[in-house]
């Protein structure tokens, strides 16, 4: 709101229409009002509308009967399941092929962003090549590129890909032995949990014992010893309390491991392999915006190599990082509705597409589609600015 | 390309059709589509013998044809007609929308469909029933055989609902594998990425040309659903409605009554019988109480031709397909299409 500054004298008695902060508040309360009416007028004219032609409204069919299935579901799903726990599952697919492709493009983006960086002539001229070929091709292009070229190429269950006769590659995706706990599993947890918080301890301890004698611990090697060893040591003392379910081939299909469609698959690399080549370039101008000065200074004081890229270099490439490296993840996450394309079954594909056609309530389903959308974008966000605020420069 | 265009359509369908919907509902299409000299006609994304474009670009098919018919009654001239290609995710939210003036697209008449989505199915140019097919050398001759087998099946049709149906009261275990078109679903199958393929059993008899070796599968002898198959328009506009309804009626009247597109001149000049005087237009007024002229039915079928003739050219004896007319026989014929008289 306008208000005036103080150092300017306030105006005397005069009309309440001549008061600048008088004005400015009426103007934004009349703007603020018919916003809302026309928000309202609009909202009221459709259902009236809805009404006149005989479309249902209202969310009422979120606890009706779905009717059909859905190939890959993460929580207990049937045909019986309501329209509200297809919502669910399309989400639940959303965020899994959302989750996976940003692990694996931001693992494949800081390997390539680092390597084209690399002396090594080779290194840095494929991780060139990685970079501008694959940010350069159409996102759905690659998509079909990988279910329709690649993944339908491979042979059918009988003829399966085997390795060491528990994985098989075939056209209907991977299969692969799944793990069967027993109640005893839970000793295991256990002991990861200990060994976590065991880690967390020795790295406050270590930081202590650096600060007040100047002599680091190696807390690296202690804590993946204790994250690694603790959780084997309980699994043998309980008495191996893990089957595997290995698949094997019965009547059309495996039957028992687990199964991963080659929807997901597809979609996955072509997600990530994509998003990687942006974050490549991400990380390349944010290490070459760190100014040489810094690692001169570094190796003058005979840092190693490892430890200047930890400590000096990546700590301050961060700050220029994070923010592009945001929009990214957002970018993959959206991206992933074109899962459409080849019948991957997430949000869009089973509530935006099947269930919208099934009841014929569009106007409901893209609402909630798009909340959806937008919600997940802004926790992303809020995420990234938390991680962010702790990598800035703190300006003393 | 074609889904990620479809899955844009779909959300620009559903997010204009709550401002389009600010227009008024009471529409009268007649008039639009006189207005416009064009109608416009929602048609499946390429099924052989419904609607299907051949090699000129030019669509063709029964589905395609009941268009024509409608076009020709209203418009005489059955070409002035926009089709607008629609997956069965599509189509409902692009007639409720108003981007078509009418919906032939192989579409299952159903009580929900019917009565909750603002729509009128206007009769059935189609009767149909739910098939699976399979690869021969699978060894399978039944349906319910067909525990634990991934089946390959179109988004958001009847198709996926009956079966799930099925499965579950055969006490039988399956992977759907849902495309959103059903070409889709026929190169799914065609790969090997799911055993069986099901959709109703005349389309089985379409994607079957589209296989790489048409002669290396079969379809199961089972039917498992009824699916009457009709044009279907917008609620709230009963003259339209009335005029669709017709026309289909005016194509089974005409090859009951032996009227042809070759003998239709000759039938108007000297009508054989009361009946056909009345549906050609020579007696009584019936055009003009739906808003047409009275020779309506005489252009249908001088431009289109009877069911008879649509049946035969596009799906039936002389068509690729070759489906039999089976229970698509007329009434007094051995089958069940039935249209109400002109008088």
């Amino acid at each position: 709101m306008l208000r005036p500054s103080s150092s300017i004298p306030r105006r005397g008695r005069g009309p309440l229409w001549r008061d600048p902060a008088v004005r400015a508040l009426a103007t934004q309360v009349i703007l603020l009002i018919a916003l809302v009416a026309v928000i309202g007028l609009l909202i009221h004219n459709t259902l009236v509308n809805l009404e006149a032609r005989g479309i249902n409204t209202g969310f009422g069919f979120l606890d009706g009967r779905a009717g059909f299935p859905i190939s890959q579901t993460l929580i207990q799903y049937t045909s019986d399941s309501t329209y509200g726990r297809t919502f669910a599952v399309g989400l639940l697919n959303t965020l899994l092929v959302s989750v996976l492709g940003i692990v694996a493009a931001t693992l494949i983006g800081f390997l390539v962003g680092i390597a084209r960086l690399s002396p090594n002539w080779l290194l840095a001229r494929l991780a060139a090549c990685y970079v501008e070929l694959f940010r350069n091709i159409p996102l759905l292009l690659q998509i079909l590129f990988w279910y329709f070229a690649v993944l339908r190429s491979l042979p059918s269950p009988r003829q399966s890909i085997s390795m060491f006769d528990a994985f098989f590659f075939n056209v209907r995706g991977m299969v692969m032995p799944a793990p069967e706990t027993q109640p005893a599993f839970v000793a295991v947890w256990v002991a990861l949990l200990v060994a976590i918080v065991a880690t967390v301890g020795l790295v406050i301890y270590g930081r202590r014992r650096q600060a007040a004698t100047g002599r680091a611990l190696p807390v690296g090697w202690i804590g993946t010893m204790l994250i690694i060893g603790l959780p084997i040591v309980a699994y043998f003392v309980t008495g191996r309390p893990l089957n595997w379910s290995v698949p094997e081939l019965g009547g059309f299909n495996f039957r028992g491991g687990m199964h991963v469609l080659p929807e997901l698959l597809a979609l996955w690399l072509a997600l990530s392999i994509y998003t990687a080549a942006f974050i490549a370039e991400i990380v390349r101008s944010g290490i070459q915006s760190v100014p040489g000065g810094q690692t001169e200074a570094a190796r003058s004081l005979s840092l190693p190599g490892g430890l200047t890229l930890r400590r000096i270099v990546l700590p301050q490439a961060m700050r220029v990082i994070i923010p592009q490296i945001t929009s990214q993840y957002l970018n993959l996450t959206k991206n992933s509705s074109l899962a459409t394309a080849i019948g991957y079954p997430d949000l869009v594909a089973v509530f935006a597409g099947t269930t919208l056609n099934q009841t014929g309530q569009a106007i409901e389903i893209i609402a909630m589609t798009m909340a959806v959308y937008l919600i997940i974008s802004l926790v992303i966000s809020l995420l990234m600015n938390i991680y962010n605020a702790r990598v800035a420069l703190r300006e003393r | 390309m074609g889904t990620y265009k479809s899955a844009l359509m779909t959300l620009a369908a559903g997010t204009t059709l709550a401002f389009t919907l600010t227009h008024a509902a009471q529409a009268a299409t007649l008039d639009d589509v006189k207005s416009r000299g064009q109608l416009r006609c929602g048609v499946s994304d390429g099924l052989p013998g419904f609607s299907n474009p051949d090699a000129d670009g030019t669509w063709q098919g029964i589905d395609v044809e009941t268009c024509r018919a409608v076009a020709a009654a209203v418009l005489d001239d059955p070409e002035k007609v926009a089709f607008s290609p629609l997956t069965a995710k599509e189509r409902f939210t692009a007639l409720q929308s108003g981007e078509v003036d009418m919906l032939s697209r192989n579409t299952t008449w159903t009580a929900s469909r019917d009565n909750s989505m603002g729509l009128n199915f206007t009769g059935v140019n189609f009767y149909d029933g739910q098939g699976f097919m399979i690869r021969k050398d699978l060894g399978i001759n039944s349906a319910t055989e067909l525990d634990g087998a991934s089946v390959c099946v179109a988004a958001g049709t009847t198709t996926e609902l009956n079966l799930a149906d099925y499965f579950r009261a055969n006490d039988m275990e399956y992977q759907a594998v849902s495309f959103d078109e059903s070409s889709q679903t026929a190169a799914g199958f065609d790969s090997g990425r799911c055993d069986v393929l099901t959709s109703d059993s005349s389309q089985l008899a379409a994607l079957r040309l589209q296989l790489s070796e048409p002669d290396s599968v079969k379809i199961l002898p089972e039917r498992i659903s009824k699916e009457p198959l009709g044009p279907v328009v917008r609620q709230g506009d009963d003259q339209w409605f009335d005029i669709v309804k017709w026309t289909l009626f005016a194509m089974i009247n005409a090859e009951e009554l032996g009227v042809n597109s070759d003998n239709v001149d000759q039938m108007r000049d000297n009508p054989p019988n009361p009946n056909v005087a009345r549906l050609l237009g020579q007696d009584g007024n019936f055009g003009q109480q739906m808003g047409l002229t009275n020779d309506w039915a005489y252009r249908i079928i001088s431009e289109v031709g009877n069911y008879g003739e649509v049946y035969a050219d596009t799906v039936g004896a002389n068509s690729p397909l070759g489906i039999e007319r089976g229970i698509n026989a007329l009434w007094n014929d051995g089958g069940i299409m039935y249209a109400p008289p002109v008088r």
